[in-house]
């Protein structure tokens, strides 16, 4: 009946796997490279925090990935006085709505809402900012493969150049811009890894200490055993 | 020395005299007789108790810096929604909190799902067990509405559009049902309001109940005495002293015991909490990191997977009875589903109550029951068109599981009297 | 307590290494909880220190920011004013400022880091009712024919000189607090911190 059991727990595993599934490219792993992280941090406050907000993540928390109080308030700050400030932006919603249809969403946590069961929100974002192509019935001239009918225009357009969607489905690189292909992968990589880090900033704590908690549970784990053996030596 | 103690004994009599600490004591702990053989599965019950306070604790320090309000704050977001992600990042250890307590709700289910099971296979529900089991199932019912209040106070896009569905299942009764979710809600839709009276409920009516059944609970196991994986009472072997043959004294014994189950589930539990606490996305869904919109519902909405058999139950049902529509039927059989563990103890009449003793027949029919509610969760938590291997339809195993899910419960009084059963020993064995 | 027949050695260390491992466990599962209570990051960055521009604070001025929630009060003082301040330490509690109730380079008898700019929270130390000011002297003030100017605390009547420092006979104990501040240029303050970091 065990087997019986195990079998049957494992079975929607497999069939799980065989459901259809939406190709992400997978996010090169940075989180321990701080100069990706700073990198991702330049691109993100440059390119993204004009029209989005990271209202729960505060400048000073950059701290993390190696910035000094002084640097974030020297490279990085255009829209707050104090370092303790959380990443708001000036544009009001109402107006960001007219503008693009919908209000541009937050992204502190975008990288945890953009998981699923097709790959991680990292591959979702990395796969998303190297997906975008002309397309002309957009009313801002840009659709994108894996978000159809996407509000938001090709940000990083002068950087990568423009795509476009061949018939075979395939985006093909028209117009080359500033970055090489990559280099441009690159640069996404790092900001791809800044969203993700902002998503949770105490995720490297949290897993270190967690290390720290298992090993001292598996001491006190032996004691206990240790102690329950003894008064049960004479049960029978 | 003799000093110090002689001044405890004289505490310890003081109070005795005013509450009765000492009697209590023993009666609980010290002289609670337990049987010598409890297995594996008896962790549970400790574990249940454990969590509960993992829960509150964890509760309490999280309702220090929640806000249930939904209205939308300078950046657009909503209150209730920031709020968390201000426990997550702004409160010192906040983030530990937190997912001790998202964390705690999944453990609960897992640590109650195994109890009861292990009430299935060693036939604890049944004389003179009954009303033990009937509060563990409200505790259980409890259980659930807690866990569905609590879902709706991040205020994520699941939390908004599962509670969206769930109060709308009321509309579904005849006559009433329409002035009745909107009552519930104390809106038109899912609002301010909802949450509001969420968070009430889930901080503090709830919580009393669960305290009062969990109460009552126990009482009533220290009435009668636990069972045992041979399903033997022991009480009817004792020695001179009135104390069973097979009873060892829960304190020190199963203390010591429980301790090791507490080391070993923490562990289970820390690898969760700070390896992985979103589960896979089964205990914080990923559309939950979007904040609520009552304008866009998510592409694929499922309840959290510790109420998906049930909700398998309801989309079973497609088709209109007695001229009310499907729907309702829907709510009845989920509903049905959950209640339907009371009547266990009306429902068995083998003569043996531990698995160990009973005929194949009850062990074949328990193993596809267990599997079933496996596969009606898995398929609860998928959509309707989901095919098994991309080419078995899920819809109509659900139904047939479905089917099964009641009939094993409805024929058990012709089944379990039917089984070949093994004798019972007379004393417990040590396995 | 030696181990002697009675008494089970082994079973006893195993006793006491669970219990204190459980201890330990016990008091680091607490550190979270007590530490949650703490003031928040964002608590921390509303009481992150300010910076005032002081050019327009005419001479016999006072101006009043917020910091951490309490009103603090920027006086620039006169040369009378200033005057004045020596004349009445023996109406004074504690006019040398023995008491720390600033930092040691207010510790001066203007109670300041320039002589005119006297920097004070203005919270009076008896029960944290905010003082108000009375800078007219003499009859004029209302208090006192000989009052030289000063402030007055309308819940118990306290009342403190022009460096803030209190009176004898009075409800409140204690000069008013200075708040660590620094100079950064000659019209530029910041309240709340007094070094670079």
């Amino acid at each position: 009946m065990k087997k019986l059991l195990i079998a049957f727990l494992f079975a929607p595993m497999l069939a799980f796997a065989a459901g259809a599934k939406l190709h992400l490219d997978a996010a090169p792993d940075k989180a321990n490279d701080m100069a990706a992280l700073q990198n991702g941090a330049k691109v993100f406050v440059n390119y993204c925090l004009n029209c989005h907000s990271a209202s729960y993540m505060r400048y000073n928390r950059l701290k993390d990935i190696g910035l000094s109080d002084d640097q974030i308030r020297d490279n990085l700050m255009f829209t707050a006085d104090k370092v303790g400030e959380p990443m708001r932006i000036a544009m009001r919603r109402d107006e960001a709505k007219a503008w693009f249809g919908a209000a541009p969403p937050d992204l502190t946590v975008i990288a945890r809402a953009r998981a699923s069961e097709h790959g991680s929100g990292a591959d979702w974002l990395y796969t998303y900012l190297r997906s975008f192509y002309r397309d002309e019935s957009r009313p801002t001239g840009w659709n994108n493969v894996i978000f159809e009918n996407v509000g938001m225009p090709h940000v990083l357009w002068d950087l990568q150049g423009d795509q476009e969607m061949g018939p075979d489905h395939k985006l093909k690189l028209v117009k080359p811009g500033t970055m090489k292909p990559r280099e441009y992968d690159a640069m996404v990589g790092d900001l791809v890894a800044y969203l993700k880090y902002m998503g949770e900033p105490v995720s490297e704590f949290r897993k270190h200490l967690g290390v720290v908690v298992l090993i001292f549970l598996a001491v006190f784990f032996v004691f206990a055993y240790a102690l329950k053996r003894e008064f049960w030596k004479d049960i029978h | 020395m003799s000093k110090v103690n002689a001044l405890l004994q004289g505490t310890l009599d003081w109070v005795d005299a005013r509450f009765p600490l000492t009697s209590n004591w023993k009666a609980h702990l010290s002289e609670y007789y337990a049987p010598k053989n409890f297995n594996f599965w008896y962790f549970f019950g400790s574990l249940a108790m454990l969590v509960l306070v993992i829960q509150i604790v964890t509760g309490i320090f999280l309702t220090m810096h929640y806000k249930p309000d939904a209205a939308l704050n300078a950046s657009g977001v909503p209150v209730a929604f920031a709020s968390v992600e201000y426990i997550m990042r702004d409160v010192s250890w906040g983030w530990l909190i937190r997912y001790m307590h998202s964390t705690g709700a999944s453990a609960f289910f897992v640590v109650v799902y195994l109890h009861m099971f292990r009430g299935l296979l060693y036939g604890s529900y049944r004389k003179p067990r009954e009303l033990i089991w009937l509060f563990g199932i409200g505790i259980f019912l409890c259980l659930m509405g807690e866990a569905f209040f609590g879902y709706l106070l991040p205020w994520g896009q699941m939390s908004f559009w599962g509670a969206q569905v769930i109060v709308n299942l009321f509309s579904a009764i005849p006559l009433i049902g329409e002035d009745l979710s909107i009552w519930l809600r104390g809106d038109y839709v899912v609002g301010d309001a909802t949450l509001n009276r969420f968070f009430a409920f889930h901080v503090i009516a709830m919580p009393l109940v669960l305290v009062g059944l969990v109460g009552a609970h126990i009482i009533a196991l220290h009435e009668v005495g636990s069972n045992n994986p041979d399903g033997v009472e022991i009480k009817k072997k004792k020695d001179a002293n009135g104390v069973p043959l097979d009873g060892i004294p829960f304190h020190p014994y199963y203390t010591v015991k429980d301790i090791v189950g507490v080391i070993v589930f923490l562990m289970v539990f820390s690898v969760i909490v700070f390896f992985m606490p979103e589960g896979g996305g089964y205990f914080l869904e990923y559309n939950n990191f979007d904040p609520a919109d009552p304008l866009k519902t998510p592409p694929h909405i499922a309840p959290v997977w510790y109420f998906t058999p049930y909700y398998s139950l309801l989309r079973a049902v497609t088709y209109p009875l007695f001229g009310i529509d499907a729907k309702f039927w829907g709510v009845v059989a989920m509903g049905a589903g959950t209640l339907i563990f009371a009547f266990l103890p009306w429902l068995d009449r083998s003569p043996v109550k531990s698995i160990r003793y009973r005929g194949t027949m009850t062990k074949v029919l328990l193993a596809i029951w267990i599997v079933g509610f496996f596969i009606l969760g898995f398929l609860g938590t998928k959509d309707p068109a989901y095919k098994f291997f991309g080419a078995i339809p899920g819809a109509p195993v659900a139904q047939l599981l479905s089917v099964y899910y009641f009939l094993f419960f409805l024929t058990m009084p012709i089944w379990s009297s039917l089984d070949r059963c093994q004798p019972e020993p007379g004393r417990v064995t040590m396995k | 307590m030696s181990c002697n027949e009675n008494v089970d050695c082994g079973r006893r260390r195993l006793l006491v290494a669970t219990a204190a491992a459980g201890g330990v466990a016990g008091v680091a599962a607490a550190v979270p909880f007590v530490a949650s209570m703490l003031p928040s990051e964002r608590a921390k960055a509303a009481g992150a220190p300010v910076e005032v521009d002081i050019s327009k604070l005419a001479p016999g001025q006072m101006m009043t920011v917020e910091w951490r929630g309490k009103p603090v009060w920027i006086i620039n003082r006169t040369k009378e004013m200033l005057d004045g301040l020596a004349k009445i330490a023996d109406q004074l509690a504690d006019p040398k400022s023995d008491k720390k109730m600033q930092p040691d380079y207010a510790r001066n008898e203007t109670r300041s880091i320039k002589p005119e700019i006297l920097v004070a929270v203005g919270i009076c130390t008896h029960l944290g009712c905010s003082p108000t000011d009375k800078f007219k002297t003499g009859a004029d003030s209302g208090i006192d024919p000989n009052w030289p100017g000063g402030f007055i605390c309308p819940c118990h009547g306290s009342t403190f000189d022009l460096a803030g420092r209190v009176y004898k006979s009075k409800p409140a104990p204690d000069n008013l607090e200075i708040p660590p501040h620094m100079y950064l240029g000659d019209a530029k303050l910041v309240i709340g911190e007094d070094k670079k970091a």
